[in-house]
């Protein structure tokens, strides 16, 4: 609920007092690439020790204007002031000089080498590494010991789980002596209980005097961990708050710029008869690894399965597998009271026939040709049936109306189908793989990460369309890494860990903290030890 | 029994001779690819340049000033290739082939312009050669049965340069991996992302990688025309560029293992010319063509299947940008 004391829009802003000392302070940083411009007379200041958020729809600006303080990017104009006196930072090397640390959202390390050889890069000490190495070894100890930043200096990064990269990348940063500590969407790969412990870490580093910067797109976090919050939208910091004054609503609705509704109502909807039966199947990949094993389930008509898990876990190829893009190697599949055992009878065509649509994961590879206009990806998989074609060929007046349609109908914009796939937002190409398959009609429908990359005013519209596929009778099932996703839009919920299902929950059971648990494999681990 | 030994004691000496370009260049190739930039342009480098040291030398007389001005030219080669595919972010095979294809016409034009020999430079004297070096001691150990042969003819008896390539082993080794330099150049061939992400300059490391390949391929080149040969003939790097491009694959681009590669290939290479002509037991009297095609057939061989995967480094073949 917003309180009636908070402002909105543009002329919120939070009254700093005097005494305390700004670490940075960006004035009217404008940044532009090409024709679009990222960044628009942006004005942000963050006090020192303080834990900022910058919220902000994807393309908003948050990574432009980051990357810009750690000299990655050149503004065309504006000014960075650091500890309240003018610098240019013209290069990473010279904002680390000026204690400045960066965690990207992509990790910046090199997979080969061990963590120690990450953290010296860069910073080795001597010439020599083996000289170097022992003033750093001793540094690190101390850091991690500070800090609670337990990592295995002599892991191979590849090997390394993703928390811990993300605490190889934090002690880099501390490493160099950085005093302001940037971070990138830093718990999109993180589990629950990774990521509170990335934030006991940050909370800790605040305590020495730390000054941190964090972006994110999930308000919940900037709830619970910040101390003033910036908005952008636009290329614009459209709004700041003290984090205690504000509310999700309030940062939601200015990051859209209109009120959005964060909560889903769940329609009364009848579950009916069970129509996709999977029974032990199994998958190895092509590397000979075992990457799905013996996972049953059932999927009834009207009702959204939610699979949780960290990525990687064999969401990806179970989801494959029930589209018909994988052979189906081990188990069996019934759909309809039809089984199915063999990749003869199965494969996306045949997947489709059977009223199976599938909204893919990774939409720029598997659900767009992102080069084709619109009207070719709106009949994409679908382009045998005869309502696009007139005799042999293929009808371009009938294909232009039916996207014509698809666009008004689910919102996709620009409204034109002729435009390039690959010019949309993230958003409204996400809107016409839907709008696509929800328009086939499916009886089920396989739906991957719906709203990777796409901001909060899409999610809205595509949660909506979910939600009246699902009262139509259609079964849905969900794979997000998203826990919120999961547990807003399912009615049961599976959650995955290295291949198996760990545990099912019905959705107004489930708690975040007992599906982080089984998602880290470690409920699974007690019951190991039960038996 | 005698026979047999000196036959061995032989073959190893013109595997090392054969080997020598080999392990310049491979040594090269590995300086240049662990910093992510393919460099196929190791022939024609070696080509340039076993072409400027003929010339240079013959031009002043002095093998040193040949040696200088070989290394100064495959660098410039190599500034060329950078400039393409690192500073204007083109593709490194292209620029690497039109290096080679550039060497293969240019020396031809300048030969025959220059000495109007066909291509060829003028024969170099002794004096204008780095000649072999006989180790002093030699005469005190020759009474040891096998070992003092073995060390007159494959360890001693050898010009500077097949010294040098050995210790260019060594140093390569060190420097990739004990060294800050070495740090940085496996890292930016990897993920250039953290080098530049870490304040250094992934344009001027890879410009520094492909200088040290150049040095490397201009020692090669100097060897072909004047140490191991007496003057430069036509294409007479004959595609070592490539062998030692595929010894460095199959040493998986650790110096140690690329140098018994390199020795591998030359010994097989040795082999094929000493069998020319000779009844095999069994097989008869085995073609030249077939002996001389053996390195190349079990480069392909190798490549394709005994070695495993060899993993090339992360980032290699593709231009660093930051926007994008």
């Amino acid at each position: 609920m917003r309180s009636s004391e908070n402002k909105t829009g543009n002329e919120t802003t939070v009254s700093l007092p005097v005494s305390t000392k700004l670490a940075i302070e960006l004035k009217d940083i404008t940044k532009r690439f090409g024709h679009v411009i990222a960044n628009n007379d942006v004005n942000l200041k963050v006090e020192s020790g303080t834990i900022h958020g910058i919220v902000g729809e994807n393309g908003a600006g948050k990574s432009t204007l980051m990357n810009i303080l750690f000299g990655l990017y050149k503004p065309d104009s504006g000014t960075i002031f650091l500890n309240e006196q003018s610098v240019e930072v013209n290069s990473p090397e010279k904002s680390i000089a000026l204690g400045i640390g960066m965690v990207h959202q992509h990790f910046m390390l090199v997979p080969t080498f061990t963590v120690l050889e990450n953290v010296m890069l860069g910073n080795e000490g001597s010439m020599f590494l083996k000289s170097g190495e022992e003033s750093i070894l001793n540094r690190l100890k101390g850091l991690s010991k500070n800090y609670g930043l337990d990592v295995d200096l002599e892991a191979i990064i590849s090997d390394t789980p993703v928390g811990m990269q993300q605490r190889v990348e934090i002690l880099k940063a501390l490493n160099r002596g950085a005093k302001i500590l940037i971070l990138d969407e830093p718990t999109g790969v993180l589990t629950p209980q990774e990521t509170i412990g990335l934030f006991d870490i940050l909370r800790s580093l605040r305590e020495q005097g730390v000054t941190i910067v964090l972006i994110t797109h999930k308000l919940k976090e900037i709830m619970s961990i910040t101390d003033t919050v910036s908005v952008m939208r636009g290329g614009k910091v459209v709004a700041d708050f003290a984090t205690k004054k504000t509310s999700s609503e309030e940062l939601a609705e200015n990051m859209v710029g209109r009120k959005v509704l964060l909560s889903i109502k769940k329609p009364a909807s009848k579950v009916g008869k069970s129509i996709l039966e999977v029974k032990d199947v199994s998958h190895d990949s092509k590397d000979g690894v075992n990457v799905l094993k013996d996972i049953s389930f059932s999927l009834k008509e009207g009702e959204i399965l939610g699979i949780a898990g960290v990525a990687g876990n064999g969401q990806s190829e179970l989801l494959d597998i029930l589209s018909g893009i994988e052979a189906l190697q081990k188990g069996q599949i019934t759909i309809n009271d039809k089984p199915i055992f063999s990749h003869q009878e199965w494969n996306s065509k045949k997947a489709r026939d059977f009223g199976i649509a599938h909204v893919p994961e990774d939409r720029h590879k598997r659900g767009l040709v992102l080069p084709f206009h619109n009207y070719e990806n709106s009949i994409l998989g679908y382009h045998r049936n005869d309502q696009y074609s007139s005799g042999f060929l293929m009808d371009k007046g009938k294909i232009l109306n039916f996207t014509n349609e698809l666009i008004q109908n689910f919102d996709v914009r620009p409204r034109s189908p002729s435009i390039i796939s690959g010019k949309l937002s993230g958003g409204n190409q996400q809107k016409l793989v839907l709008a696509r398959e929800i328009e086939s009609k499916p009886k089920i429908l396989l739906v991957g990460q719906p709203t990777r990359g796409v901001d909060i005013g899409a999610i809205e519209r595509i949660y909506e369309d979910l939600m009246e596929l699902k009262s139509k009778g259609t079964a849905i099932l969900l794979v997000s890494v998203e826990l919120d996703e999961i547990m807003s839009l399912s009615d049961r919920i599976l959650v995955m860990n290295q291949g198996t299902i760990v545990g099912e929950t019905s959705s107004s059971n489930a708690t975040e903290l007992d599906l982080g648990k089984m998602m880290s494999g470690l409920e699974q681990v007690r019951e190991d030890r039960n038996e | 029994m005698l026979e047999s030994l000196q036959l061995i004691i032989s073959l190893l000496d013109s595997t090392i001779r054969i080997a020598t370009p080999l392990i310049f260049c491979a040594m090269a190739g590995i300086f240049s690819e662990r910093s992510g930039i393919i460099d196929i342009g190791l022939e024609g480098k070696m080509l340039l340049s076993a072409f400027v040291a003929a010339t240079a030398t013959f031009l002043t007389g002095s093998p040193i000033l040949g040696l200088f001005a070989a290394i100064l030219a495959s660098c410039s080669a190599s500034l060329i290739h950078g400039f393409a595919c690192i500073t204007n972010k083109g593709d490194q095979v292209i620029s690497g082939l039109a290096i080679n294809i550039l060497a293969s016409g240019l020396t031809i034009t300048l030969g025959i312009a220059l000495f109007s020999r066909g291509g060829q430079t003028p024969p170099l004297g002794s004096e204008q050669r780095f000649m072999p070096i006989e180790f002093p001691f030699l005469d005190q150990i020759s009474f040891i049965p096998v070992f003092g042969d073995l060390f007159a003819e494959v360890i001693s008896g050898h010009n500077v340069l097949v010294y040098v390539s050995i210790l260019a082993v060594f140093f390569t080794y060190y420097v990739i991996f004990k060294t800050r330099f070495g740090l940085r150049l496996r890292a930016v061939g990897e993920k250039p992302e953290a080098v530049d992400t870490a304040g250094i300059s992934v344009i001027k490391m890879r410009y520094q990688s492909i200088l040290i390949a150049g040095m490397l391929c201009g020692l090669a080149g100097a060897y072909l025309s004047i140490a191991h040969g007496a003057g430069f003939g036509r294409e007479m790097s004959a595609g070592k560029g490539y062998i030692a491009l595929a010894a460095m694959i199959f040493g998986k681009w650790n110096p140690i293992p690329t140098l018994f590669a390199c020795l591998l290939f030359g010994f097989l290479e040795a082999l094929g010319v000493r069998l020319e002509g000779v009844e095999l037991l069994w097989i008869g009297e085995v073609p030249v063509q077939i002996m001389q095609a053996l390195p190349y057939v079990l480069t392909v061989v190798l490549l394709a299947g005994f070695i495993g995967k060899a993993r090339a480094p992360g980032a290699i073949g593709v231009p660093y940008s930051k926007e994008g």
